[in-house]
């Protein structure tokens, strides 16, 4: 449908069947202090009992309301459509800060988890803006993106507003006031999802798997832990949000199940890249890039004698979880807690 | 020269996204400049000056900030073009939420910050409304969710604005702002251009100094409140 098939739809049914059809309508006319309709008229008769001075307070008369209201539902239903299958991605290289080529072509499919390590300042942050904004030798790295294996064009480059892309950092935080039920309602109204009841509950069951210490739905997501919150933002990432890519900043000691959230971003055919020092997420990426100096200078594939040394990783891991648990119950930490491990 | 209008409200980063934005243009020093509209006082003059960006501050005082604003900036244009300036910026701070310095042609481009609460793109109005581009500020310290949530409700007010998220700390995303910036229109003057909205409305007795409170006092454009006159 065109924007005017819109109007002519608008002009003729009555606005309780409009709001019916497209249940974000009634945010348009809230927008426009039009609340408390009467649902059996169509939108100008409703309009013909307006005060026309209220409608030029948001730079619009009787005529324009239609128009606007119209071009709203097409621009929605268009978004609807819009959502974005990415079979792949590949980030070409370039130079590092030094000159030197950068040995880097690396291409990355949904399912798929790279993490990027490398010393502090060395550009691992960079690399994560040149995907974001889907560089295209422009940037001052000078690499390139191809989506599917070529160029994207520039309009989709420039339009996407971000969406393309998701974040995930330590240093983010809910500062919505609302309960961890709204908070999902509102974020699957978003995206319009049709059945959003069975998707928040979903996100929720996976978010308190994640998290050590369970919640409610109906706490307040500005009072979960900071464990709780981090489960709450990849379970809600992997499930509600449109991004096919997920770009996480060190995640490392948030106090969650670290190897079920990989799994659960992976699960949901996502593209994971990962800036990360903690031996359980690296070591479970598929690959590592390896920065310095503002350059790529190794795409190391996880090999099998290191995925083996995970196992014990782990053990170590987990060892330390015991002893942290101690501590919170308020017990006595004795040399029993630590485990041996073999002497090399 | 290329002219671009910011506006946004307090404290949303307008400072901070210009002078990333700049930065990102790789353009010669000197060549970028900025006139900055603002109330009462302003310090973002200092941030200007020690990136060597030619820059003039106006003040409105009590004068509405918008019309203020369209009484100087064609001035502003004029200042830039005898600086022999390449790009000109002017950021000015929506107070009332109805501010919209937005020329027809002119590239406009509202700042908007990710902690100003979740409906806070609903209340700003003609501001957001007939902006060309939305710049999303401080999206690095919320959630994923909350930075979907707000661009979002964004759309649902001015659904064709490309809606941009930059971190108006490490830069990250302005690159993109600067592209859209480079893209935009050559001009040499504003005269005779059009504005996008009708500036706030202003002619009343206390534009003119009255300070005395009572229906006596009122004169001009004034807009009566209704109450609900139930008795309990």
């Amino acid at each position: 449908m065109k924007a005017p098939d819109y109007v002519a739809e608008v002009s003729s049914v009555p606005i309780g069947d409009i709001l019916r059809r497209y249940p974000l309508a009634v945010d348009y006319l809230a927008n426009i202090r039009l609340v408390g309709v009467d649902e059996t008229k169509t939108l100008p008769e409703i309009l013909e009992n307006v005060d026309e001075d209220m409608l030029e307070e948001f730079g619009l008369d009787r005529e324009e309301v239609i128009f606007h209201f119209s071009a709203f539902l097409e621009a929605f239903s268009r978004m609807e459509e819009s959502i974005e299958t990415i079979s792949s991605i590949t980030i070409l290289g370039w130079r590092d800060k030094a000159g030197r080529p950068e040995m880097l072509e690396l291409t990355v499919t949904p399912g798929e988890v790279v993490s990027i390590v490398g010393p502090t300042g060395s550009g691992k942050s960079r690399l994560l803006e040149d995907i974001e904004c889907l560089a295209q030798r422009d940037t001052p790295t000078a690499r390139q993106i191809l989506i599917n294996g070529s160029v994207p064009d520039l309009d989709k480059r420039f339009s996407t507003g971000g969406k393309l892309v998701a974040q995930l950092s330590q240093n983010m935080n809910f500062v919505m006031d609302l309960t961890v039920q709204e908070f999902l309602e509102m974020h699957a109204k978003s995206r319009m999802i049709p059945d959003s009841a069975a998707v928040v509950e979903k996100c929720f069951a996976v978010a308190n798997s994640l998290a050590g210490e369970k919640f409610t739905l109906d706490t307040k997501v500005t009072q979960l832990s900071g464990g709780q919150s981090r489960s709450l933002m990849i379970a809600d990432t992997a499930l509600l949000s449109s991004s096919p890519i997920i770009l996480i900043d060190e995640l490392e000691n948030a106090g969650i199940d670290r190897r079920e959230a990989i799994e659960i971003l992976v699960g949901n055919e996502k593209i994971v890249l990962m800036s990360t020092h903690d031996p359980l997420l690296a070591l479970r990426a598929d690959k590592r890039i390896v920065i310095r100096n503002g350059g790529v200078t190794k795409v190391i594939e996880t090999t099998a004698e290191e995925e083996q040394t995970l196992h014990k990783i782990e053990a170590i891991d987990s060892a330390l979880l015991v002893i942290r648990n101690q501590l919170r119950r308020g017990e006595i930490v004795t040399e029993e807690s630590i485990p041996e491990f073999q002497e090399r | 020269m290329k002219l671009i209008t910011v506006a946004g409200p307090p404290s949303s980063g307008k400072t901070s996204v210009i002078l990333k934005t700049i930065a990102a243009l790789g353009l010669p020093p000197g060549s970028v400049g900025v006139v900055k509209f603002d109330s009462l006082t302003s310090f973002d003059h200092q941030r200007y000056d020690e990136q060597k960006i030619p820059n003039q501050t106006a003040f409105a005082g009590k004068i509405c900030p918008d019309h203020h604003f369209v009484s100087n900036v064609e001035g502003a244009v004029e200042w830039g073009m005898k600086k022999g300036l390449s790009v000109l910026v002017t950021e000015s701070a929506g107070l009332c939420n109805r501010c919209s310095p937005y020329v027809n042609g002119i590239l406009s481009v509202c700042v908007i910050d990710n902690l100003s609460g979740i409906n806070t793109p609903r209340k700003i109005g003609p501001m957001l409304k007939y902006a060309d581009i939305v710049v999303v500020t401080k999206g690095d310290v919320v959630s994923q969710a909350e930075r979907e949530v707000f661009a979002f409700n964004i759309r649902e007010v001015n659904a064709s604005a490309t809606v941009l998220f930059v971190n108006g700390i490490t830069g990250q995303g302005a690159f993109m702002l600067a592209r859209h910036w480079q893209d935009t229109l050559d001009i040499r003057t504003l005269r005779d251009r059009k504005l996008r909205f009708t500036m706030p409305a202003a002619i009343c007795s206390y534009c003119t100094g009255e300070t005395l409170i009572g229906e006596m006092y009122q004169m001009g454009m004034v807009k009566r409140m209704e109450f609900d006159d139930e008795s309990p």
